[in-house]
This record gives C-alpha cells, structure tokens and sequence, in this order.
C-alpha cells in the first residue's frame, strides 16, 4: 500500500515549522496543522488527523528535539482528550478519520512534504481486516438488546427441542435451523441496515466529533447556524409568550384524541407563527461557507469556481458517476423510459416486474436494494422500499407508535404550530397532497417526539438543540433537547413524508418508512457537512457539473445574476419534494435508496438545466430564469438523467 | 365563399353544398348555447364560425332546454350534427336509468341467465319515490339501521340530496314538502329516489371521493362508444365518517355542493387526475386488482348504455358526451351513481381546464365535422374506442401476452399522450400546412 500524505489543515505559526524544511510558499498564512490526508492504493482517501497539542508527550517522541520544545509552548486548541492510550492503539499518535476533501495540486505538494516526515503512516492506518472486525464489534453490540436479538435467542432455544438437533452438531444444526425458517435473512437485513448508518470507516476511538464532521470550518459553520435557528424559536417564543412544551389539560387531550384523524379540519390561527428558516436563508450560510486553508483570492485560475458555494469538496464528476452507476447506463432497461405506464406491459417491464416480485419473496434488502436501481414497479414498490430500509410492522413498532402518539396528546409542543404552519403553507396547496394532510400531521407530530431518531447525531454534523426546561418544581433548571427528536422543523420539511403517504395507508407503517428515510438520507439535505451526499457537496457538485458541461449558459446566467443555485437549491434542499409530479419523484427516491446517494438529485438538477437550456439561454433576469424553471411537473426523470449522465460527450 | 354558398340552402335548415365525402368543408357554423370552455373549443378551432340566436348552423352544442324546445321542430341535414339524443333523459334522469336498467336486468336473466345478469349489480339499490313507495318500504324495514340517500331525479350538481336512516324522517320531509308547495296536485310533486348509502366507499387518507369519467356514444344503433383516458376524482373536503350523517358536505363529492362549504378554499382544487389515482391505487393494490377494477368500470359503462340502446331514439345526426359519476366501495368495487348528459364543463382550475379543453377537442375530432377520418380509427386523440356493436381489443401487446387473451381498448387513466397520436392520425385542417 502506498499512501500518499496530504496536509490540509494549516498549522499554528507556520515560521516555526518552516524550520524544519516546511518552507512552501503560500503556507506562511495558515494557522495551524492538525491532520493530514492520505490516499491508499484503491484510491480511497483517509485523513490522519495530528493531536500533538493535547498528547504533548507523545508528539515529543515523534518530532525532532527543536520542535518539541517549540510545541510544548502551544495551548491545547480542543478539550476533548483520548490521550492516554493513544499510544497504545496508535504508535505513531494518530488517529484515523475520514475525510472528503478534494486535492488542490498545492495541497497535495505541501502532502509529499508531510511524508517524508520521520512519521510512518502505513502503521497508523489500521488494515482491511481490522476496520472490518471493528465494524462487525459494533455491529454486534449495536443488535445486541434489539428485539430480533431475542427473538432470534428465542428461536434458537425453541430448535433446541427438536428431534433432529443433535448435540454433536448442535452449532450446525441450529443455524441450519434458523437459516431454514427465514431468521437468517433477517439477520442479514438487520446487518444490512446497520453498515448502512454505521459511520463509514472511522475507528471506535476516534472522538465522536469526527464520525459528525471531520472538517472544522463545517463543524463551525453548522454549530453556529445551530445558535442562530435556536435563538429565532426562542425569540418567537417569548414574543408570542408562548412556552416551548406544556402539559395539555384533560379536556384538550380528549378534544385531540377525538379528531385525531381530522387534524387538518382544525384551522387555528397561525399568522403569528412563521417557519423558524427556509431553504433560502441555509443557502446564505453555505455560500458564506469558506475553508480557511484555501484563501485563494489572490490566484484566482482558469479553475476558478464560478458559483456560490465557495469550498472545495471531492465531488464527483460524470466518468466517475458513470463508474459508479452503471445501472443507469443506457444499456439498461429503466422502469421510467423502457415502460409505458399502463399499455400492455413491454418485455422488459414485465420481466422486471417478474424479478420484483421474486425479491420481494426472497426478503432480501441487499437484493431489493440493487433491484431499485432500475427502479420500483409501482405496484411493488411499497413493499421494496419496506425492505431496502430493513422497516417492519411488527406489534412493538405499532407500540412505539401508539406511544409516540400518546406524548404528543399529552404534551403541547410550539414546534407543533411550526408543523401546522408548514403543512398547511406546503402540502394542503398542493394540487396532488392535499389529501394527506391529515396524515402528515399525523406522522410529523409523532416524528417530533421520537427520541428513537436522536440516535442519529452520532453521525449527523448537527447537534439536537438544548433548552431549559424548568423542574416541575421550578426551583431547578436542566438542559433538554428540543424538540424532543432534536430536528426543527423548517418550512417544507413536511414535503419530505408527503411524497410516502402514496404507498403506505398505515400510519404506524408510514411512519417507520419516513423516520428511517429520515436518519439515513433526508437529514443531510439540511446539515452543514462534508459528506458526499451533504447538501454542501451536493451544490458544489451541481455547480461543477453546469460549469464543465454548459459552461455558456452558466456564464449566461451568472451575468444576469442569476446564479443557477438560487434556483436549483430549493428543489435539492426537498430531494425534489413538490416539485416533480409523483410518479417521476418516486423514480427519483427509487434510484436515491439504490444508489444509497443523494448525489442523483444534484445530476438532476443539472440536468433540468441542460433541458431547458436554450429557453435559459434567452432570458434576461433571475425572475424570467425562475419562470422558466417554475413548473418541473411535466420533466421525465430518467430520460434528463441518462442523457445528462451518459450521452453527455465529456 | 363557401359561406355564401352555404346561406343559399334551404330555408330554415342549415344547408350546405353537397361535397364530396372527405374532402372536408373549408367553414363550419356552429351554435354555441354555453358559454364555458366548449364556447373556448369551438371558437379556436380553425375555419369555425359562430351563428347567434336563429342563424343555420352545421354542429349546435345546445343544452338541453334547447332540445327539449326546438328538436322536433327542426329539419336537419344530413351533415348537421347536435350534442344531445331526443330523449337523452333515459339515461340521465335518476329515475329512468334505474327502471332502464332494472329492466335490462331482467331481460338478461331471462336469456342468458343469472350469471350475465349478476354483472350488472353495480348500482345501488333503488326506489323511485313517491311510485314506488311501498316496496321501498319493505325493503327498508328489512335491513334495518342502514343509510338510505334522498336524490330529487331531475336536479343536479347535488341539489335537494339529504340522508336519513329513519322512516320518520322521510315521513316529515313529505309532510314538509306538500304543505310548503300548497298545490294538491298529483303531477307537480317532486319526484325522488331513495337509494342505498354506499356505507363503505374507499377512503384515501380518510376521505370520500366519487369518480368523473367521460364517455362518448356517436350512435346507439349500432351503439358506439368511446371512453376518455382523463377524468378526475373528486374529494370531498371534510372526513367521513357515518356518524356525521347531518353534514352532507361529507358525503357529497359533486364540486358544486363542495364550492359551498364553510372551508372550502378554492386555491387548494379538491381533484386528483385519473393518472393519479391509477397510481395511487396500483402503488396500494398492486397491478392485478387495480386491472380488474378498470375492467369493472368499463363493464358499467356498457351495461349501462346497452341498458337504453332500445329505448334512446337513435339519430344519425345526435352524439353526446356522458359524464359518469362513479364510486368506489372498501372492496373496490364501483358502482354507478348516475350518468350526466351535460357534465359540468365550467373548468374550476387551470388544470381542469386544460382537461375540458382537450376533452372537447377530441370530441369534435371525433364528431368529425371536418371529414378528417376514416371511421376506422380505434382511438382518436384521448379517446379509445370502447365499444363498436361488440367490445373492442387492442391491437398491441398480443404477442407478448399470448393471442388467446385479448385485451380490452380502454385507458382509462392512462397516458394520454394525445397530441403525437392525433398528428400522425388527423390530416391537416384545410388550409393548414402540417408542421
């Protein structure tokens, strides 16, 4: 293995280093040098991060006798601490994280620096089968506790009475056992379900900080939006003088029980309350995003960026997401062109309908999740999506639900008047989900007193919002996390359940659906980070595909002032939510849960470009722009996709 | 030119030269007695001319007092054409299409038995009242508890419907209606049909909608129909539920009762296209049950037009446009809730608009004033042949799925990617070169 060491986090008084042979130009400006990038043979990048600050000692042993009387006059930076047995674990003292930082050829310069440092990298970076067996320790402890952990130690003890368990082969035979009566599968999905939310090759004593973001400036960037959202809900609080949570007298809560069904007949006064932000007011914060490590005003090049977002993330560009989805290639048949909705069914449609049908019995997610690459036959499709995100309907989720739902009779929450805002404003207008409206309150007022989805900020850049909540006493205060699921709610997130009100009738059932979709995708299209399917990379990476690929008409737009962004970021802040008529949505969120990525919804957006281009290409301000743009509900997904992806000459 | 020509035919008629089959007349007069999106339709459709009040006219879009007025006084021309039967009412009367179809029943049980007639049991059961008074109610007391549904026959868009489970109700409401109404006479008392609530329709996201479908009959002898791809569904704003029996803005789907209701909001539209629902329902039900459902429907909309074929009085120069009221019950099974011979073409959006216009787009194509046809066309822009003397199949998809099924020519809530199949179908407008 051959790595190749990237700095790209600056260090704390450059001059000092710069004895020690650092001496590159354009470095004299940065700060401080924490952590270095490095790429393995199979092109997968790793980011050692240095923590010489806080492991004084170890460093010591590591750097040349000069520097280490020069680091030693340094403050720690961060309190956090894994000092002690770093050096057990990590000889070198590092710690291995992930990274998604894009190589500048500068950057990578002041990398080839890095290695030939004393450092051995090679030995810090854990192997193939240690990341693995770490994943499966977690894995384990994760599912140990669960509900299927007992169930499957139950049927287990069952086979035990069996007559053709024998003792000699007692291991064999149970799992035979199992195998035979499906639990396997179970398991495997289960499993499954896990690596899909386990933080992607971190190590377990990496701080939790970093599994969240790696990025500093992102964590920054998010934390700091966090206080400003959390200061608006409070302003509005105390200017309404309404509390943030209150008991519900008895008589509210029979009221509630009673039109539990028909919250959408209910019509109170809402003008006081306003959404806490919209898409438009998070796309200021991430064009204001920068990378302290890449001021490059002063040399600007024929690479510069032209669009908002101002930082420089790997993203990928169209080979590479031809590599990656080949299933969308055009030699494959696509549910979305190779069918016509309801004429006689085409041969392919019908095969693949016939291999649904056969994955569906087969209860394999691995296998669903594949199969919905080329997308879900409408007919099947509630039932893949179940499997692809590993949801069941058994008793206990009908429990939790049922529960859910007795917290939000008890309690009034002023996030819920948000939600009522946000439906009635969003969905209650709209010309096709109307209907669900009661549903969706249904569902959103649940998801907000879950604390099942709090689970999810271990790898989620943001952090659940705290607030005082007095004792009942009143004497005391403690620190809560509000709204109970720790997720504001911001104007349209109600789109992100209306478009699953089409395949599931059960409440409790929609209600899983959503909540896993939830942790899984939709958070990151409203969190400041640095993951390839954050809603950072996901700007960025639609910029660069206009940019390289219709380069006029971005040019164009731009110098109308008309920054393509300002009118895409909506539809991708809502993964095309409301935006796209539902059956061509559906085969969107199809290809989203089978490429496990979001970065389909960026193509799109490109795409949707590139379709109206010529009309883009003779308006003259932003509004005509939007006005081009305004109705998407006639565009078909897959042909715009295809085309844009692989019958773009690159 | 050819309008000077024209005004030269016989007096009180609506003349025109004799042409030759095909080759098209370069003017049409219509007469318009609405003014909605068929008055849009016609006036845009190229080389058309509108006559006012006595003028002649080749294609009268009347309504129905019209025709009631002036049908039998009129002489028509071979190639005039009117949008109404003479007696259209035995379709479109609630009462009518009852007895209509009771007989129809009958007939068939009698002939080929009761499995055949069985297929007709997709309307609910009904009484005329105050005819049939009696029989109602012995059939009444004998499920007790249900809902039963007061319809006056001759009104629409929802007037005077109210619902009752008590006979003493119905008692009280005649008692009401003839003193309020003072005279005695037999002839002026309304008259009504009880019909059997539907007390389980479908719900989606607990409320009620009925559907809209339109189909087109060009001749009852032989009888020919065509049935449109688009129509809507109707929701009703407020939830169901059977205890709130007084509210009738629950149970009532029809738009017009709607637009009343204390919050109804106009902006929000409570229609879903047929498309929609299609896929709502195969995304829950799977593409088998959702099939069988359509196949239903069609099945009603044949019954139903077989059920007058004898007794509509066939006129070469009559077609109409049904609009039928559909509902669906928890086990998806339609039934019928009545036929209207003048839909409601007062667009309520933008997107309903669009679908009048090209419903009535097509209908003219189909009338064919324009001698654009062959008569052999299977489908003619949004519409699909559904019945031509005999069921009509499909010409594609044999191969794929064996020639021993056939599969029937309705589309109901299909694409109906119109525009493509009618300029490879129709030949240009005279005077219009093809693009």
């Amino acid at each position: 293995m051959k790595y190749v060491a990237t700095l790209h986090m600056p260090v704390p008084k450059m001059k000092s280093f710069m004895r020690f042979g650092m001496s590159v130009k354009g470095m004299q400006k940065t700060h401080s040098i924490r952590s270095l990038t490095a790429r393995d043979s199979r092109n997968r990048f790793v980011t050692v991060r240095m923590r010489w600050f806080r492991t004084r000692t170890v460093m010591m042993r590591l750097f040349p006798m000069k520097l280490r009387r020069k680091m030693s006059t340094y403050r720690t930076i961060r309190t956090d601490c894994f000092m002690s047995d770093t050096q057990k674990v990590f000889p070198g003292g590092f710690v291995v994280i992930r990274l998604d930082t894009v190589l500048d050829p500068a950057v990578l310069q002041r990398s080839q620096m890095i290695t030939e440092n004393p450092v051995d990298i090679t030995s810090v970076l854990m192997d193939e089968s240690a990341e693995l067996s770490v994943s499966v320790t977690q894995i384990v402890q994760r599912l140990k506790g669960t509900h299927l952990h007992s169930q499957l130690e139950k049927q287990a003890k069952e086979c035990l009475h069996k007559p053709e368990i024998k003792l000699e082969t007692l291991k064999d035979d149970v799992r035979r056992l199992l195998k035979a009566s499906g639990w396997e599968r179970k398991l495997q999905n289960a499993v499954y379900r896990e690596l899909h939310i386990l933080p992607p090759s971190g190590h377990p004593r990496a701080p939790p900080e970093h599994t969240k973001e790696p990025l500093e400036y992102m964590c920054k960037a998010q934390v700091n939006w966090e206080k400003r959202i959390l200061k608006s809900l409070n302003s509005m609080c105390t200017e309404l003088g309404i509390p943030l949570a209150r008991k519900r007298p008895v008589p509210e809560q029979k009221e509630l029980t009673n039109k539990w069904n028909e919250m959408g007949t209910d019509e109170p006064d809402l003008s006081k309350f306003r959404p806490v932000y919209a898409p438009k007011d998070f796309l200021e914060v991430l064009v204001g995003l920068r990378n302290p490590n890449n001021e490059r005003s002063e040399d600007l090049t024929v690479r510069s960026h032209w669009g908002l977002i101002q930082v420089s993330l790997n993203v990928r560009d169209i080979p590479q997401m031809r590599e990656m989805y080949p299933e969308l290639g055009l030699t494959y048949g696509q549910l979305g062109i190779d069918d016509h909705t309801h004429v006689p069914p085409d041969l392919f449609e019908s095969e693949h309908i016939h291999i649904g049908k056969k994955v569906v019995s087969e209860q394999d997610s691995a296998a669903a999740q594949q199969y919905s690459r080329q997308g879900c036959p409408t007919g099947l499709r509630a039932q893949l999506w179940s499997l692809i995100l590993n949801t069941t309907n058994d008793p206990e989720d009908i429990t939790h639900y049922e529960q859910l739902k007795a917290r939000v009779i008890n309690h009034d929450l002023l996030v819920d008047n948000l939600i009522y805002k946000d439906v009635k404003l969003t969905a209650s207008n709209d010309d096709y989900y109307f209907v669900f409206e009661d549903y969706l309150y249904q569902v959103l007022l649940c998801f907000s007193r879950d604390t099942a989805v709090l689970e999810h900020f271990s790898y989620n850049s943001a952090t659940p919002p705290k607030s005082c909540i007095q004792n009942s006493s009143g004497s005391e205060q403690c620190a809560m996390v509000y709204p109970p699921n720790g997720v504001i709610p911001f104007h349209g997130f109600s789109m992100y359940v209306a478009p699953l009100c089409f395949l599931y009738n059960e409440p409790s059932t929609l209600y899983r659906v959503f909540r896993e979709m939830y942790i899984r995708y939709l958070f990151r299209l409203h969190s400041v980070s640095s993951h390839p399917s954050g809603i950072v990379s996901l700007c960025l990476q639609f910029e660069r595909l206009l940019q390289t690929h219709l380069p006029q008409l971005f040019y164009h737009l731009r110098e109308i002032g008309a920054q393509p962004l300002r009118i895409a970021f909506k539809w991708i802040v809502r993964a095309f939510s409301g935006y796209l008529s539902t059956d061509q949505l559906l085969l969107l969120w199809d290809r989203i849960l089978g490429c496990d990525s979001l970065e389909i919804v960026a193509v799109l957006a490109a795409a949707v470009f590139a379709f109206r281009a010529e009309n883009l290409m003779e308006v003259t301000s932003l509004a005509s722009a939007e006005a081009v743009l305004a109705d998407l509900s006639t565009l078909k997904v897959m042909p715009l996709l295809q085309i844009f992806l692989f019958a773009t000459s690159v | 030119m050819s309008k000077n020509k024209q005004t030269a035919g016989h007096k009180g008629a609506c003349g025109s030269q004799k042409k030759k089959e095909g080759e098209g007349r370069s003017c049409i007069r219509y007469r318009c007695g609405l003014t909605n999106t068929i008055q849009d339709v016609l006036n845009q459709r190229p080389g058309w001319v509108e006559v006012k009040d006595d003028g002649e006219w080749d294609l009268n879009w009347c309504d129905v007092g019209w025709l009631r007025e002036n049908f039998d006084h009129s002489y028509m021309e071979e190639h005039v054409r009117i949008c109404h039967f003479r007696n259209h009412y035995e379709l479109t009367r609630k009462n009518l299409m009852v007895k209509n179809l009771k007989r129809y029943r009958k007939t068939l049980e009698r002939e080929a038995g009761r499995l055949e007639a069985s297929k007709c049991d997709f309307f609910p059961c009904t009484f005329v009242l105050p005819s049939e008074y009696h029989i109602f109610v012995e059939e009444f007391k004998r499920s007790p508890g249900s809902t039963w549904i007061m319809k006056p026959v001759a009104r629409s868009q929802g007037k005077g419907i109210f619902l009752f489970r008590k006979l003493k109700d119905i008692i009280d409401w005649r008692k009401d209606g003839s003193r309020s109404e003072e005279q005695k006479d037999e002839a002026q008392v309304e008259s009504y049909v009880a019909q059997r609530y539907i007390e389980n329709p479908y719900l989606i996201a607990g409320r009620k909608f009925d559907l809209r479908v339109y189909v087109l009959v060009t001749s009852y002898i032989a009888l020919k129909a065509w049935l449109y791809r688009d129509g809507f569904a109707r929701f009703s704003n407020t939830r169901f539920s059977l205890s709130s029996i007084d509210d009738q803005y629950v149970h009532l789907t029809n738009v017009a009762v709607q637009k009343t209701s204390p919050d109804y909001d106009p902006e929000k539209g409570c229609k879903w296209q047929m498309q929609q629902l299609r896929q709502y329902l195969t995304a829950k039900h799977g593409f088998e049950t959702v099939q069988t459902l359509f196949k239903e429907i069609d099945n009603i909309f044949i019954r139903s037009l077989l059920s007058v074929q004898k007794t509509i009085i066939n006129d070469k120069h009559c077609f109409e446009l049904y609009g039928y009221d559909i509902l669906l019950d928890q086990d998806l099974k339609p039934w019928l809730i009545e036929v209207n011979a003048s839909p409601s073409l007062t667009a309520s959006s933008q997107e309903d608009y669009d679908l009048k216009y090209r419903l009535l787009e097509d209908t003219l194509h189909i009338v064919d004033m324009e001698g654009r046809l062959t008569g052999k066309e299977k489908r003619v822009g949004g519409f699909d042949l559904m019945w031509n003397d005999g069921p009509v199949h499909t010409d594609v998809g044999l191969e794929a799925l064996g020639s021993s099924c056939l599969v029937a020519n309705t589309h109901l809530g299909c694409v109906n990617d119109r525009q493509k199949q009618l300029q490879q179908l129709l030949k240009p407008f005279p005077g219009q070169k093809r693009t």
